[in-house]
C-alpha cells in the first residue's frame, strides 16, 4: 500500500510538470516556473516565485541566494494577520520537505530582490543563483512576467485558496540554464 | 530574540483586530443610528504633501468620498498588488472613478519621499494620489485612521514595515464607511466602490 502511494506521488510529479534539470548532474532539488514581476518605476525591491521540488529522501531547505540584478537577495514569508502584513526574513532558510515541494508565491514566500540597480522590466530575464543546504547551488533564468502577471490564478472566489501560481493561466515558462 | 518576535505578532495582531473591529462598530452604529456619536471613530484631521508637492489636508478631500490605502514603496508584494487592484478598480469604475479619491499614503516617509512616491505611482493608474510628511505628520494620520504599521530592523541595519494591508473607504464627509479586505474579491471590492459613488453629493 505505502509503495503503491510511494509510487502514485512520483508518477503524479513526474506527470505534473516535467522537471527542467540546472546542472548535468541531476541535483535532488528541482526549480519549476520560477518568475518575477515587474517592478513599478524607483522601486528598490522585487520578489522571485517558483515551485521548489526535492525528489531526495531527506529533507533539504533554501538557505540564501543571490542575483546580479540587486544589492542582497534574501528568502522571506510574507503573511496578513488579522488586516496587518508582516513579511520576515527565513533565517533558517526555507525547508524543501523530503520527497514534497514548497511553492513561492504572491502572499507568501518569496526570494526578495533587495536594492534593485534597475527596474525588472515584463519580456526581459535574469540570472538567479539558489543555495541549498544540500542540494547546493542551482542556477536559473528568471523570467520578469507584467506586473499583474498573477492576478487570473487568484480564482475569482474570494482568491483565498492554497492552490498557488501552478498550472493554468500563469504557466508556460520553466526556463533554466543548462551549466 | 524569539519571545520578542511572538510578542510583536500578537501586538501586530491586536492592533489589526482592533482595527477592524472599531471599523464594524462604526459602521454597524451609523447604520442603525445614523450617527456616529460616542463611538470611536476613523478619519481625522492630517496635514501631507501629495507626490507632487502640492500640500494636502483632509479638508482637500473633503466632497468627494475617498479610497484610502496605507502602503510603502519597499514592499514586493502586497504593496504593489494593492495598488493594481486599485487600478484595475478605477478601469471597472469607468467615468463614475472621477467621483472618488484615491490615495496612498506611505507608513515609511523616511525612504518614500515625495519624489520616490511620484515615479513609483507612474506605474499605477494615473488617479492615484501619493501622500507622504514626516514621520511625526505619518504618525499622526495613522493614529487618525487607527493604522498599524510598525518598523521592524533587520540584521542587515535596514528595516521592514509592518503595516495594515486593507483599503479604508471614506464618505465624502471624510467619514469612515467601510474596507476593502486583502484579497477581497473584485466583485464584492466593486459593490463597495459603487456604493461609495452613490455617496457623492450631487452638485
Amino acid at each position: 500500500m505505502r509503495i503503491f502511494s510511494n509510487l502514485v506521488l512520483v508518477a503524479s510529479l513526474v506527470a505534473a510538470a516535467p522537471p527542467v534539470f540546472a546542472q548535468a548532474t541531476a541535483p535532488s532539488i528541482t526549480v519549476e516556473q520560477p518568475y518575477a514581476r515587474a517592478t513599478p518605476a524607483g522601486a528598490a525591491t522585487g520578489a522571485v516565485y517558483m515551485t521548489l521540488t526535492n525528489k531526495a529522501k531527506t529533507a533539504d531547505r533554501l538557505t540564501a541566494a543571490s542575483s546580479d540584478v540587486a544589492a542582497k537577495v534574501q528568502v522571506h514569508e510574507m503573511a496578513v494577520t488579522n488586516g496587518v502584513m508582516q513579511m520576515r526574513e527565513l533565517k533558517d532558510g526555507l525547508p524543501v520537505p523530503a520527497g514534497g515541494s514548497v511553492v513561492l508565491k504572491p502572499g507568501g514566500y518569496h526570494v526578495m530582490l533587495i536594492g534593485l540597480k534597475k527596474p525588472l522590466t515584463a519580456g526581459e530575464t535574469f540570472p538567479l543563483k539558489l543555495t541549498f543546504e544540500k542540494a547546493g547551488n542551482i542556477s536559473v533564468t528568471v523570467p520578469v512576467q507584467a506586473m499583474d502577471a498573477t492576478k487570473d490564478n487568484k480564482g475569482g472566489a474570494g482568491g483565498m485558496g492554497g492552490m498557488g501560481g501552478m498550472g493554468g493561466a500563469g504557466g508556460g515558462m520553466g526556463h533554466m540554464e543548462m551549466k | 530574540m524569539r519571545g520578542r518576535q511572538i510578542l510583536l505578532t500578537v501586538l501586530s495582531a491586536v492592533a489589526g483586530f482592533a482595527a477592524v473591529a472599531f471599523g464594524a462598530v462604526y459602521f454597524v452604529s451609523t447604520r442603525h443610528a445614523g450617527s456616529g456619536v460616542g463611538i470611536a471613530s476613523i478619519g481625522g484631521s492630517f496635514s501631507l504633501v501629495d507626490d507632487t508637492g502640492t500640500p494636502v489636508t483632509e479638508r482637500t478631500l473633503a466632497g468627494k468620498p475617498s479610497v484610502m490605502y496605507f502602503g510603502y514603496t519597499f514592499c514586493p508584494d502586497v504593496c504593489p498588488t494593492t495598488l493594481l487592484d486599485m487600478s484595475r478598480w478605477i478601469k471597472a469604475l469607468g467615468p463614475d472613478a472621477d467621483k472618488l479619491n484615491y490615495v496612498f499614503v506611505t507608513v515609511d516617509p523616511e525612504r518614500d519621499t515625495q519624489k520616490l512616491m511620484h515615479a513609483y505611482l507612474s506605474s499605477f493608474d494615473k488617479h492615484i494620489r501619493g501622500l507622504t510628511g514626516t514621520p511625526d505628520q505619518i504618525a499622526k494620520i495613522a493614529r487618525e485612521y487607527r493604522v498599524y504599521y510598525k518598523k521592524v530592523p533587520t540584521d542587515d541595519g535596514g528595516y521592514l514595515m509592518d503595516h495594515s494591508a486593507m483599503v479604508y473607504l471614506m464618505g465624502p464627509d471624510e467619514k469612515f464607511v467601510g474596507i476593502i479586505a486583502y484579497q477581497e474579491a473584485d466583485a464584492s471590492a466593486l459593490a463597495k466602490l459603487r456604493n461609495l459613488v452613490s455617496l457623492t453629493p450631487s452638485s
